[in-house]
């Protein structure tokens, strides 16, 4: 089904996107289109491929056809090292902090990859007012939604026009999954584009501009969030929820 | 490494400098020979510490460029006649060219691999010292002969054989790298080396270029490691196949497991500590590596971060 978004406003474009762990094929001729300053949901089960469509984009998985194309540049081919300077930034699930480094180091090391200087480190702190506070502090040592913010403030030192974020809400308590939301739909003003993988219907429709059902490794349907809060008929269809 | 300001660090590392320095005078013969050696000796753990500590890859044949300093200066000095300036500069040559070729093609492994494969590109250079025997001595090795090892500046000579000068040549050069070695893990490039250790992938995904980022890691500690091989040969006179066994390629990951893998110290710590271990043992007992072993499993329970990396764990968090 062609996607009447990918026309014109699309900032990061895929299209017939095929993706192999080795002899075994994990997505099929996906499509997928981001627009500019909107946050794009994938959304489906275990196993679905939404996670490797995230890093289908950063190079760290191979796309054995297809394009994946940046403000019309061609990301495919691109070292995965050369993928954030191209302007995409990556939060991956689990966080993955450099734990023996002190927030403000990690922050320094976010900073440095694209030498960006103190204007961003403020303006991302400012996004983040708790880490404000914790600048000397082990990152190790933080709890969980410290943790998330900490690698999302991270991803935002490269100051990218993409934010690929998987699951960061994922076994965070209410009060910080509601902080980490609240930055996501900042980040919009802020046009940062931002596809985040999440399982949570509650956050997804809070968050997400459309919602895009990945099923076995392909894109059934993309769906305006407001469409799905009216019909969530969607939700149980692909993921038996909701 | 907290909150540490460039002040404080340096002071700490130029204090441990001039120690070292005013020793060279109180020290009694003995312990200003076996001084010098261990501050030639704290060089080649420096290196190995840059790549293990701060990389955090573990190889086993640092001995390759150890003796590829060692041979670079010894054979060009034995066979060619070279002086003692132009002979340290090949072996620090030969030591860098060396981990070029080796870290481009150790390199394509990790972990497990990377030290095995290390290892036995090490051993590949041990046989090759023996097999062309005719030219490195093989396992008997090759005496320099003390008049090879003067250097001559204008009308001045400087005697390596004499202990003072070779306490203070081993100083000078222990010196340059540990000040060089703190520069750079203070460095862009220190840091990510450090991120590098820490969660490569992720280091990968901000932008860097890791597998660069760790070829000159390795290019480095080869070369300092080779600067101390070189040190080696043209202070102490001799050159032989023993230096690129495997034993030379453990007992720097002992020393610096001792002395606190990333810290900047550390390897001095671990080298004089283990020297004198031996040394104090060795006089009790023909079974003395029983105790040092005791030392240093106990040492392993009680500081598994080493001495200095305890120290920086417990009570001086700014410690580099």
């Amino acid at each position: 089904m062609a996607d009447p978004h990918m026309v014109d406003r699309g900032l990061l474009t895929i299209s017939g996107l095929d993706c192999f762990y080795g002899e075994v094929q994990v997505l099929y001729r996906l499509d997928l289109v981001l627009n500019k300053g909107e946050v794009l949901c994938l959304f489906g089960r275990n196993g679905a491929g939404k996670t490797t469509t995230l890093k289908a984009i950063m190079g760290l998985v191979p796309a054995a056809a297809g394009s994946i194309r940046l403000d019309g540049a061609e990301l495919t081919g691109l070292a995965a090292h050369d993928v954030p300077k191209a302007g995409v930034a990556y939060v991956p699930q689990g966080r993955r902090l450099f734990a023996e480094m002190t927030v403000a180091e990690n922050i320094e090391i976010g900073l440095m990859a694209r030498g960006k200087g103190k204007a961003t480190r403020e303006s991302v702190l400012d996004l983040f007012p708790l880490l404000r506070e914790r600048l000397k502090q082990r990152s190790g040592t933080l709890s969980g939604g410290e943790q998330q913010m900490l690698a999302m403030a991270r991803a935002l030192c490269l100051e990218p026009q993409v934010l690929l974020l998987d699951e960061p809400t994922e076994g965070l308590m209410p009060s910080m999954i509601a902080k980490i939301l609240e930055t996501v739909a900042k980040l919009r003003d802020l046009d940062v584009s931002t596809i985040l993988v999440e399982q949570r219907v509650d956050a997804v429709l809070s968050v997400a501009d459309r919602v895009c059902f990945i099923e076995n490794g392909r894109n059934r349907e993309t769906v305006d969030v407001e469409a799905l809060r009216s019909d969530p008929s969607a939700v149980r269809r692909y993921v038996g929820v909701g | 490494m907290r909150d540490a300001s460039p002040a404080k660090t340096y002071a700490l590392h130029v204090g441990v400098i001039a120690l070292l320095f005013v020793l060279n005078f109180i020290l009694p013969d003995y312990h200003q020979g076996l001084f010098a050696r261990i501050m030639a000796l704290a060089v080649f753990a420096t290196g190995y510490n840059l790549l293990f500590g701060y990389v955090g890859l573990l190889s086993l044949g640092h001995a390759m460029f150890f003796s590829a300093g060692l041979y670079g200066a010894g054979l060009t000095v034995y066979h060619l006649g070279w002086g003692v300036p132009e002979a340290f500069v090949a072996g620090v040559a030969c030591g860098a060219l060396l981990a070029l070729v080796i870290g481009l093609l150790a390199l394509r492994t990790s972990g497990v691999a990377f030290m095995i494969v290390t290892m036995m590109f090490a051993q590949v250079f041990y046989l090759l010292i023996l097999y062309f025997a005719a030219w490195t001595g093989g396992d008997q090795g090759l005496v320099i002969q003390q008049a090879s090892r003067v250097i001559s500046i204008g009308g001045a000579s400087l005697d390596l054989t004499n202990p003072a000068v070779r306490y203070m040549s081993a100083l000078a050069l222990f010196s340059v790298v540990l000040l060089v070695t703190l520069a750079v893990v203070r460095s862009r490039f220190g840091r990510v080396l450090v991120a590098i250790r820490e969660n490569e992938e992720r280091t990968k995904m901000l932008g860097y270029d890791t597998v660069a980022n760790k070829l000159a890691a390795v290019v480095t500690s080869g070369a300092i490691c080779a600067a101390s091989g070189a040190a080696y040969a043209l202070l102490f006179g001799y050159i032989g196949s023993s230096f690129a066994s495997v034993q030379y390629s453990i007992l720097p990951l002992l020393w610096v497991l001792l002395g606190g893998a990333a810290t900047t110290l550390g390897p001095l710590v671990g080298t004089l500590f283990m020297y004198y271990v031996t040394d104090i043992t060795s006089g009790f007992t023909s079974a003395y590596l029983l105790i040092v072993g005791v030392a240093l499993i106990l040492l392993v329970l009680f500081a598994p971060k080493g001495i200095l990396g305890s120290i920086r764990q417990r009570w001086l968090g700014w410690l580099p």
